[in-house]
């Protein structure tokens, strides 16, 4: 029996997820990374992208969209929207790539020409979403990157 | 004295006014149950990210560089006031005990020469304020559409106080809203969230886990702290929708017993007179028969 340890998948309208697991797979804002039991203390914020959760009898995963995560005894992810994958369709996917879309223009839009931080990070937000799309196999019709 | 027929409407007029107060309590009783689950669900999120961010703040919280929203601005000239009420009334003193919340500490703000700007989130609230602080208005948001609050309306909410803060209008940022206690009892609530404050952390540092933080602490701390205004706000708004919930449906049912009372006593009045109109034909029987 493999070990385990107590995983908690918390956004701000409900509890996803809380079980034993034994391996998490975080999508971090710079990687991706796995925590297992006896993890290094931890925490990061997270980037749009897969959750994988492998408890003993099966994985689950979850698309989540941002938020943080921390790594202890156990680990708590706190994410600002998670969605089981099997929950995941169209329509919701397209408004979130519509959403991250939005914010990029915006940032466009407001940021001067010579300081392409916010910019850069809302374009990188974007093409994380395009790829979770790929992922499980959404098709990102409205991430036009050409603005 | 009132006819007979007067009574009559006036009986039926109050007992169709005590179905509707008593389809009002059923339907806020229910909404007051999803209004508590929902704040229920919401809570190990926020415990969690106000310990996580608590953490964080006091062990960045003294460099110089620490986030404006954590440290200030360095003053508190201007500020910013978030009165949370509801878009509908008929819910005893609900609105009025907010409103009455922000009106004490508007007066003390005025008092002490700071500069005072309102954000209204409901209907009421801002018809309330409107009369003596409507100069000071700065914004609203209307929240009739919205039928369940998620957390994208608290984000919005959220975004467009920080938008105000980085254009520096203001200094302090303060929402108000209505703790949900019980049905009977919903406490007005002032909070600071800008500077965000947290509860002194528990026990010495020695007991917390030394984590690593990806990327640097600061960073993270800079993504939170937006969020952390975004929660607090989404917990004030479910906070407030319980409360509402509750204060109508008390609310309700006291108006359906007052309406229940009021029918017991037309009724009786109601007989006394049909009984006087009955003996007075009596009298004029028997006098008529007498005068034979």
């Amino acid at each position: 029996m493999a070990e385990t340890m107590q995983f908690d998948l918390v956004s701000p309208e409900r509890n996803l997820m809380s079980a034993a697991v034994t391996a998490v797979q975080i999508p971090g804002t710079e990687g991706d990374l796995t925590a297992m039991p006896n993890h290094a203390p931890m925490i990061t914020t997270l980037r749009p992208g897969i959750l994988k959760v492998e408890t003993e009898t099966g994985t689950q995963e979850f698309v989540v969209t941002g938020g943080f995560a921390e790594i202890g005894q156990s680990v708590s992810v706190l994410a600002e929207k998670a969605v089981p994958h099997g929950d995941m369709d169209q329509a919701t996917y397209d408004a979130l790539v519509e959403e991250a879309v939005m914010a990029y223009k915006a940032a466009k839009e407001a940021a001067p020409e010579n300081e392409p931080g916010p910019v850069d990070e809302a374009a990188k937000l974007l093409q994380d979403m395009v790829a979770v799309g790929t992922h499980i196999g959404l098709d990102p019709k409205a991430a036009n990157l050409n603005y | 004295m009132p006819s007979l027929k007067d009574l009559k409407n006036r009986i039926s007029s109050v007992k169709s006014t005590r179905k509707i107060t008593k389809a009002m309590q059923m339907v806020a009783a229910a909404k007051l149950r999803r209004a508590q689950d929902a704040a229920e669900m919401s809570r190990p999120y926020t415990e969690r990210f106000n310990a996580l961010l608590g953490a964080l703040a006091a062990s960045v919280g003294g460099s110089a560089t620490a986030p404006k929203l954590l440290s200030g601005t360095g003053k508190d000239d201007v500020q910013l006031l978030v009165v949370m009420t509801a878009e509908r009334g008929l819910c005893g003193g609900f609105n009025s005990s907010i409103v009455k919340k922000a009106r004490t500490h508007i007066e003390t703000l005025k008092a002490a020469g700071k500069t005072v700007k309102i954000l209204t989130v409901g209907k009421k609230g801002r018809e309330q304020l409107k009369r003596d602080y409507g100069d000071l208005f700065v914004g609203h948001v209307d929240l009739s559409d919205v039928k369940k609050i998620g957390y994208a309306d608290a984000q919005n909410i959220a975004k467009d106080i920080l938008v105000r803060f980085d254009a520096e209008e203001f200094d302090v940022a303060t929402i108000f809203y209505s703790k949900f206690q019980s049905v009977i009892s919903q406490v007005p609530m002032a909070q600071q969230v800008i500077p965000a404050q947290f509860d002194a952390p528990e026990g010495d540092a020695g007991g917390s886990t030394l984590y690593e933080y990806e990327p640097g602490e600061e960073a993270i701390l800079a993504d939170l702290l937006p969020r952390g205004v975004a929660t607090q706000i989404f917990s004030a708004l479910l906070e407030n929708a319980a409360s509402e919930q509750g204060a109508r449906m008390s609310a309700m049912d006291n108006a359906t017993r007052n309406a229940g009372d009021m029918i017991d006593r037309l009724t009786i009045e109601y007989n006394r007179s049909r009984q006087a109109v009955i003996t007075n034909e009596l009298i004029e029987i028997i006098s008529g028969a007498e005068a034979l």
